[in-house]
């Protein structure tokens, strides 16, 4: 029983991180309906831009809160200016890094003596790999897919392929093939679980799992918020159920499908961050199975549905870590552990392709 | 239907067999090594423009066929291929040696294409992107697979004992499968694979089982994909199951859809292309006057290959050769 407790929290906290990458699937299909193939490169750049950025964002954060408020303000200037201007956002996230990395101490006395854990250093670390993830995003679909509008699928879907290759191998040839270690930005380690948990408290819950399941359930109620109450969701859920009759009503299908690939690319960097403290290791191809294992999250749940892919994420992270962890049990090596995910995929596209939560959708000829 | 071209089919085995024997001692290992490549790439890229390019379904997974076939071939030529040589022995050397490997690549292609049936039945019900992540999802298994069989060598590999693959070989099933495509395509499987690419629901209405055409293509590409991995084992000498991931799929989609789809010598083209591009790069690279950030950015093939995947998607989504044919139209 304990064991089973211990796996499905592990489960959950894997679970969530696929959640998030999935969102980022879900939205873009809702609106475009395509599979964007480089949404799991996304999520590795956003672990990535953790790495490099969080010595002078950690320091930052140790040297003045306040100019640490006045950073978190500037990124927010940065993703308004995103939605109509990405080019001058852009120029704007490398002036503010210039202006990071001028004021902080050199990265080599930085890395020699990492600034000291903080959970809320961590949180902006967060933003700043949010905010990255969001301009590439966005200058993605502005550079390589926008041209493409109203081509055949396939088209796009190569394009796709050939952006998250590229990604990929820049990354590569940019970052270094190796492994690299995370910094522990929270100082990571088991709770105590206090008494009265009665038998539950021989099990192991790392403070980072905590972690990853409260972002992950505050940046879902955030989506949730903003898809349904502001004026931008509101269009968004409109695009995607029919974007002649959007564009008729006055709204800028452009700009809308922007914030679409900001967004989901936003919640691919926080995935990419809160995997990176898990499991402290980042290397240029790390995003390539959490990429289509969240798109198998994204079908189960049901495709075009934001519930539908939180609830898929976490319930192919319960599934992956129980037959993982049962694997003695159920006869079978844990070095299947990958296939997992797509034979979940190959059978709920055999007899259920609407997924859990989606809807059927009738092809018009 | 397979009565056209049977002459130049027959030439040209002749004409590779007479190279392979007079040349091929005579040319640099290295050069050598490369020429088989690109004949095995050939295979591989004509087998796959049948689904990819003709039929119009996208596969993501051929390496995974692909590495069937190579498993296959290397089983039997390690196990059953010194005892099938001492059997055979008064035929002489060159006779049993082409039996046993021929049976090899055979065996091979058989194995894949089986896979590839089995695959094949459900997965084409999808469509488009789904059924390009569902071809990619079997090629993961297949290869996850292979790593935890214990018989096949499991992640560490497969050493291959004898390297039977030659230039004669690799051209020869190069050529077979290019005629036996052409030949396909003209007949009135080819309609039917034209017409489930260009319309489904109207084929569907004329009374085509849209099912059988797009099975019969995935799983003769499957198979012509097994036949190049036995050839690929033979050559190599060593197979590992990372060698046939995802990487290599897109590979061979990137010389179909370069090529132009649904352009047999199109495909032709690109794959031999494709396959000296990154040994010319990988020159360009080490090249001593260049920057060293560029030759980073060259010694990588999949930089430029990804940026030119996109860049021919914007410019030119139909390929190189797509909607052009060398055939000359008849009234």
């Amino acid at each position: 029983m304990i064991e089973f407790v211990q796996q499905l929290i592990n489960g959950l906290s894997l679970g969530a991180v696929y959640a998030l990458i999935a969102l980022g699937y879900t939205m873009v299909y809702g609106v475009l309906r395509f599979i964007n193939f480089a949404h799991g490169d996304v999520f590795m750049i956003g672990a990535f831009a953790g790495l490099y950025l969080a010595p002078y964002v950690m320091w930052l954060w140790h040297f003045s809160p306040l100019l640490t408020v006045v950073y978190m303000l500037l990124l927010l200037v940065i993703a308004y200016a995103l939605l109509r201007h990405p080019w001058i956002a852009l120029l704007l996230a490398v002036g503010l890094y210039r202006g990071l990395v001028a004021l902080a101490p050199p990265i080599a006395k930085l890395q020699d003596n990492f600034p000291a854990p903080s959970w809320l250093g961590m949180f902006v670390v967060l933003a700043t790999a949010m905010v990255v993830c969001a301009i590439l995003g966005v200058l993605i679909e502005k550079l390589a897919y926008r041209p493409l509008r109203n081509r055949p699928r396939l088209t796009v879907l190569i394009t796709a392929i050939g952006v998250s290759l590229f990604l990929e191998n820049f990354g590569q040839y940019a970052f270094g093939v190796d492994p690299q270690s995370f910094p522990d930005l929270i100082g990571d380690q088991a709770i105590n679980l206090p008494a009265w948990c009665g038998p539950f408290t021989d099990l192991t819950i790392m403070e980072s799992q905590v972690l990853v399941f409260a972002v992950t359930i505050f940046l879902l109620i955030a989506l949730r918020f903003i898809v349904t109450k502001t004026r931008l969701g509101t269009a968004m859920r409109a695009l995607s159920a029919n974007p002649v009759a959007t564009s008729l009503m006055g709204v800028n299908n452009d700009t809308i499908i922007s914030f679409t690939f900001g967004l989901g690319s936003a919640l691919a960097g926080a995935a990419g961050i809160l995997i990176s403290i898990q499991q402290p290791s980042v290397d240029p191809l790390m995003g390539l199975q959490p990429g289509i294992k969240a798109f198998v999250a994204a079908v189960l749940g049901g495709i075009g549905n934001i519930p539908g892919a939180a609830l898929g994420g976490l319930l192919l992270g319960i599934i992956e870590t129980l037959v993982v962890g049962y694997s003695d049990e159920l006869h079978i090596s844990p070095g299947y552990r990958d296939a997992i995910a797509f034979l979940l995929l190959i059978l709920i596209l055999l007899f259920k392709p609407t997924g859990l939560l989606g809807r059927v959708e009738r092809e018009k000829v | 239907m397979f009565e056209r071209h049977k002459i130049t089919l027959l030439a040209s085995l002749a004409i590779i067999y007479f190279i392979s024997a007079r040349f091929s001692s005579s040319i640099s290992p290295y050069i050598y090594q490369i020429i088989l490549y690109i004949g095995i790439n050939i295979t591989l890229a004509v087998g796959l423009n049948l689904v990819n390019g003709y039929t119009g379904q996208f596969s993501l997974g051929h390496a995974g066929f692909m590495s069937v076939g190579a498993y296959a071939a290397a089983t039997f030529t390690n196990n059953a291929g010194d005892a099938t040589l001492a059997l055979l022995k008064p035929l002489g050397p060159m006779v049993s040696t082409s039996i046993v490997f021929g049976a090899a690549l055979l065996i091979g292609g058989l194995a894949a294409g089986a896979t590839g049936l089995l695959v094949g039945i459900p997965s084409l019900r999808l469509k488009g992107d789904y059924l390009a992540i569902v071809t990619l999802g079997f090629g993961e298994i297949i290869k996850v697979v292979i790593e935890n069989v214990d018989a096949l060598g499991g992640a560490r590999g497969l050493t291959v004992s004898h390297p039977y693959t030659n230039l004669f070989w690799v051209y020869a099933t190069a050529a077979v499968t290019i005629y036996v495509v052409l030949n396909l395509v003209n007949s009135t499987y080819g309609r039917g694979f034209l017409m489930v690419r260009d319309d489904e629901i109207a084929a569907e209405a004329m009374g085509i089982n849209t099912t059988k055409y797009k099975v019969l293509a995935f799983t003769l590409a499957a198979f012509f994909a097994g036949m190049a991995g036995g050839l690929y084992a033979h050559l190599t000498q060593f197979i590992y199951p990372d060698g046939f991931n995802f990487q290599k799929s897109v590979d061979i989609v990137t010389m179909v859809i370069l090529g132009g789809m649904g352009n047999t010598w199109g495909v032709v083209f690109s794959a031999s292309l494709l396959t000296i591009l990154p040994e010319g790069l990988r020159a360009l690279a080490d090249w001593p006057s260049l920057p060293k950030w560029m030759g980073g950015l060259l010694g990588n093939r999949m930089i430029p290959y990804s940026l030119m995947l996109i860049v021919l998607m914007l410019t030119r989504p139909q390929g190189l050769f797509g909607g052009m044919t060398l055939k000359r139209k008849k009234a």
